[in-house]
């Protein structure tokens, strides 16, 4: 392993930024169920709290993991890469065809679903 | 890595079964979101010191990176402590894994979680006496990055958890 920088600074800025950004996240949700009205949509809220999670991430990985800082920071990215290339598959994948579940049915089979469920 | 595709694994498994609670609890009336804010954070500040303790350790300080081991240690036995009664409350109100594919899921994916930081924290105690008794050398160092390495990953697991499971749950 090649040398890897250890600086107070870094650990402290990664320390803030995922404070407020988990802040941030939860204030969202926070208004969001305690106000009677909608503040947010549901749709912008979802997108939202994941991209800071994400961002979250990153910051981790970077600071606190000292991502691609040493000499075999290519082949720690390359397989970082595969690895989400393995989540997206595993993850989405999932979601996408048991949200489509519905479609795979028999004529037969979304008729007694759907007399099964109460009426509209 | 392969952790991480066992982490990817659960919680699709968990997305996919959200909504499936048979009649039973669902995410909203199941969760208390306060009580989880304060464990994220307890986490997020164990993972910090835990960084501070991995900078003491480079620096040859065995002295400072005992202590702040040490207090990464007690902040990873807080969270762990909140997640049992957690899960103890859930049970107790009959919420266990058994009552629906929701709750099973649940169970699976933030169990395997607290199985992770109980594991943590067993090799946090271990790696912390043999720095004692051994000092900091090239050795025990390579030891301690490793473990902080394990360490800040599961605080990145728990940031998609409490994003995923908890904050999207009670939406």
């Amino acid at each position: 392993m090649g040398p890897i920088v250890h600086s107070m600074k870094k650990y402290l800025t990664a320390y803030l930024l995922s404070l407020l950004l988990v802040v941030i996240a939860f204030g969202l949700i926070y208004i969001h169920i305690s106000s009677a009205h909608e503040v947010f949509s549901h749709p912008f809220l979802r997108v939202a709290i994941i991209i800071l999670a994400v961002i979250q991430a990153i910051i981790q990985l970077k600071f606190f993991l000292h991502l691609g800082q040493d000499q075999s920071g290519k082949t720690n990215m390359a397989l970082i890469f595969f690895t989400l290339g393995l989540i997206l598959i595993i993850v989405v994948g999932s979601i996408w065809i048991m949200n489509h579940l519905n479609y795979n049915m028999t004529p037969q089979q979304i008729q007694d679903y759907m007399n099964s469920q109460s009426t509209f | 890595m392969t952790d991480l595709v066992m982490f990817a694994a659960l919680f699709a498994t968990y997305a996919v079964l959200r909504n499936n609670s048979f009649g039973g609890p669902t995410e909203a009336s199941t969760f208390n979101i306060y009580f989880v804010f304060a464990e994220t954070l307890i986490l997020l500040t164990s993972s910090f010191t835990c960084g501070l303790a991995s900078l003491a350790a480079a620096q040859g300080n065995v002295k400072k990176t005992i202590n702040w081991f040490s207090a990464t240690f007690a902040l990873g036995l807080a969270f762990l402590v909140m997640e049992i009664t957690e899960f103890h409350r859930l049970i107790k109100t009959g919420s266990g894994p058994q009552r629906s594919a929701f709750l099973s899921s649940y169970f699976a994916l933030v169990g395997a979680h607290g199985l992770h930081i109980a594991v943590g924290l067993l090799w946090m105690a271990l790696t912390m006496v043999v720095v004692l008794r051994r000092g900091l050398t090239p050795k025990t160092n390579s030891q301690l990055q490793r473990l902080a390495l394990f360490w800040h990953f599961l605080d990145i697991v728990w940031i998609f958890i409490f994003t995923v499971v908890y904050l999207m749950g009670i939406m």
